[in-house]
């Protein structure tokens, strides 16, 4: 994947926030900037941090794989993202996932054949006043139900 | 139902949501009508270390969970030490249940950055960061729209209304990972390491933030800080309880009728909470509820009295934590709850240490034995056993908290155990992979 001198730019203008000498700090934010534009956490995206802030591949490896917002693999263009934690889960989480499960006939951290939704359970987003929680690309929808949800999976 | 009565409602005391209903609060100019940027300028009239005695006065304490007290923790960075200081804001807000700190960032983002501006003058910082729970991109979208709004008005930069601080604060989103709220593990993340914590002594107050001196506070405990500059010390103290000083955002969830934001004094109880609330949801009766997040102790229906602050709460067996009041009723099995939360710590445990991160595994597999049907009443003997192990022998907190779900549903609902265990009960989960793995 290349990386235009615009992206570059960008990545710097992120290491510029943090101050002289610590410019590790700007790993995190450069990561979802590489895995906005790549989908995911790509061999040429840990290359290229590795390379902006002078630290080894296998040092950004280590720290990408720690999270879990970076995907290791290509996303669907949607990322539905259920919450099941203890509140959601009695409130109907587990149903809604459940639902989409069947209806999209992926589990856990899959994709569609057609590469347009990965359906992952998520823990507490904090919104459980607004239980059960489901967000779509970091998009709150509250409240959700079985059928509202393959409704807008659909 | 009938509302809740007048003598209830007057228990309702905003002063952080009191902007909420206001329509674009997070606006600079609409924040500037409602008092906004007035407790800075009453600031910037004392020295810093006349602010941090005035916060230690107030009574202020953390509300990120442990309540230790704001004044105290300002007064720990080390003066004239010839190294930068920082401000780290904790905007992680991973704790299950908890809801209070997310919906103050989009309502009154200012409020936030007025206190850290504060905060930042009291204890000597030129930097400030808000560490923000990478799901959250609403949240921190408005939180970068307001940290332009204040440094285009003057707010931030250099020389701030001719007070002579410089501040910039900076953004950071996380990535997903829970233990990244615990405050050590927070500064490795924003390091640009994994987020493991690490051994205290020292604490951050000394060698926080690049082995700089460091205030980490809880969104809610700076934002508090422009109002009880206004208002004052005295005022802060009029609203709260013995020990416990003015007021608390109560996030009420799960079978309620009305679940939300009830910011009352400290030392409501769960009864005034609920009628706020309009009760329980149809249908409903209060069986068990935490008082602060999954990490607190659960409680019962008949703990629904206990004035909700530090210490009553530390009397009836459990902690206030981040006053996350998730509800459930004779619908939800505690069993199955303390399951569903050791999954979640099983995931969340950082693997760093032995006790957590085998001892969630492992209570786990038993938690699916006994839902299945298939426990024996020397389950329950592990499992105490087990939160022996972990509880003060784990590396943070997030290992003692783990055992709380378990030890206190095993205290007040050991019957409900008992009846997967006896066969009274209809098993909830298949899991035939784990008979005979006693
Ligand atoms: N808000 C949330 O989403 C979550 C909150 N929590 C809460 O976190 C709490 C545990 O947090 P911890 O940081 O482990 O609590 P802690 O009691 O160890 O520390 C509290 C604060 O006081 C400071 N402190 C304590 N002793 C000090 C000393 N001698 N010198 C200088 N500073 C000192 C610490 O640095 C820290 O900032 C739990 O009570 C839980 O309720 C837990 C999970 C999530
Ligand atoms: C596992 C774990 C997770 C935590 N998560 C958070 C969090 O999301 N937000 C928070 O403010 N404090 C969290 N804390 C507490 C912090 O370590 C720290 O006590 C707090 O940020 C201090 O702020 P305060 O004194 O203003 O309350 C967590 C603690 C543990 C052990
Ligand atoms: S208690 Fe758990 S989360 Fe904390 S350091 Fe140990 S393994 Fe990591
Ligand atoms: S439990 Fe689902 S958002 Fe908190």
């Amino acid at each position: 994947m290349a990386y235009t001198e615009e992206f570059r730019a960008q990545a710097r203008e992120i290491m510029e926030r943090y101050p002289e000498g610590k410019q590790r700090s700007a790993l995190l934010p450069m990561l979802h900037l590489v895995q906005s534009q790549d989908g995911y956490i790509t061999q040429d995206g840990i290359a290229f941090c590795a390379e902006m802030i002078g630290i080894t591949k296998a040092q950004v490896a280590a720290v990408s794989t720690f999270y879990t917002m970076y995907k290791r693999e290509p996303t669907g263009d949607y990322l539905v993202s259920v919450c099941t934690n203890t509140l959601c889960d009695v409130m109907g989480g587990q149903k809604v996932f459940d639902a989409l499960r069947e209806y999209l006939g992926v589990d856990h951290d899959e994709t569609t054949g057609d590469g347009k939704i990965t359906l992952e359970h998520a823990e507490c987003l904090a919104a459980c006043d607004y239980a059960p929680v489901m967000t779509v690309n970091y998009e709150f929808f509250d409240k959700t139900n079985p059928d509202e949800a393959v409704q807008l999976a659909k | 139902m009938s509302g809740p009565s007048q003598e209830v409602l007057a228990k309702l005391t905003p002063v952080l949501t009191k902007r909420w209903l206001t329509p674009d609060a997070w606006k600079l100019d609409v924040y500037e009508r409602l008092d906004g940027y007035a407790a800075l300028r009453k600031a910037f009239k004392y020295t810093p270390d006349d602010l941090i005695a005035f916060m230690k006065e107030s009574g202020h304490r953390g509300r990120g969970g442990a309540g230790f007290p704001v004044g105290m923790k300002w007064a720990f960075i080390p003066q004239n030490d010839g190294k930068p200081h920082y401000l780290v804001v904790n905007a992680d807000e991973g704790e299950p249940g908890t809801c209070k700190d997310l919906p103050l960032m989009m309502n009154d983002p200012h409020s936030l950055i007025e206190g850290i501006i504060i905060a930042c003058y009291a204890v000597r910082a030129s930097r400030a960061f808000i560490y923000i729970r990478g799901e959250a991109v609403h949240a921190a979208r408005r939180l970068r729209h307001a940290v332009e709004e204040a440094k285009a008005a003057g707010y931030l930069g250099d020389n701030i209304l001719d007070s002579g601080l410089d501040l910039e604060i900076v953004v950071h989103s996380g990535a997903g990972a829970y233990i990244c709220g615990e405050e050590t593990a927070l500064l490795d993340s924003l390091e640009g390491f994994r987020g493991q914590p690490r051994l205290r002594p020292p604490f951050p107050a000394t060698h926080g933030l690049y082995a700089s001196p460091t205030v980490i506070n809880n969104v809610g405990s700076i934002a508090s800080v422009p109002h009880i500059v206004l208002g004052g010390a005295e005022w802060w103290k009029s609203l709260g309880s013995e020990n416990a000083a003015g007021t608390m955002i109560y996030s009420l969830s799960g079978r309620v009728a009305n679940p939300g934001q009830y910011e009352c004094r400290l030392g409501t109880t769960l009864d005034e909470l609920l009628e706020l609330a309009g009760g329980m949801a149809k249908g409903h009766n209060l069986k068990f509820w935490t008082p602060g997040g999954s990490s607190t102790p659960m409680l019962a229906a008949k703990h629904s009295d206990v004035p909700l602050d530090f210490d009553n709460i530390a009397k009836a067996g459990s902690i206030l934590g981040t006053t996350a009041m998730m509800i459930y009723s004779d619908a939800d099995c505690p069993v199955y709850c303390t399951y569903r939360w050791l999954q979640f710590y099983a995931h969340e445990s950082c693997g760093k240490c032995t006790p957590c991160r085998e001892g969630n595994y492992w209570m786990t597999r038993i938690y699916r034995r006994i839902l299945s049907g298939n426990g024996t009443h020397e389950d329950l003997d592990t499992l105490l056993d087990a939160c022996d192990n972990l509880l003060g022998r784990s590396f943070c907190g997030l290992g003692d908290g783990a055992t709380s779900p378990v030890t206190s549903s095993l205290k007040h609902f050991k019957q409900d155990y008992i009846d997967y265990i006896e066969g009274h009960r209809r098993p909830l989960l298949d899991a035939s992979d784990l008979v005979g793995a006693h």
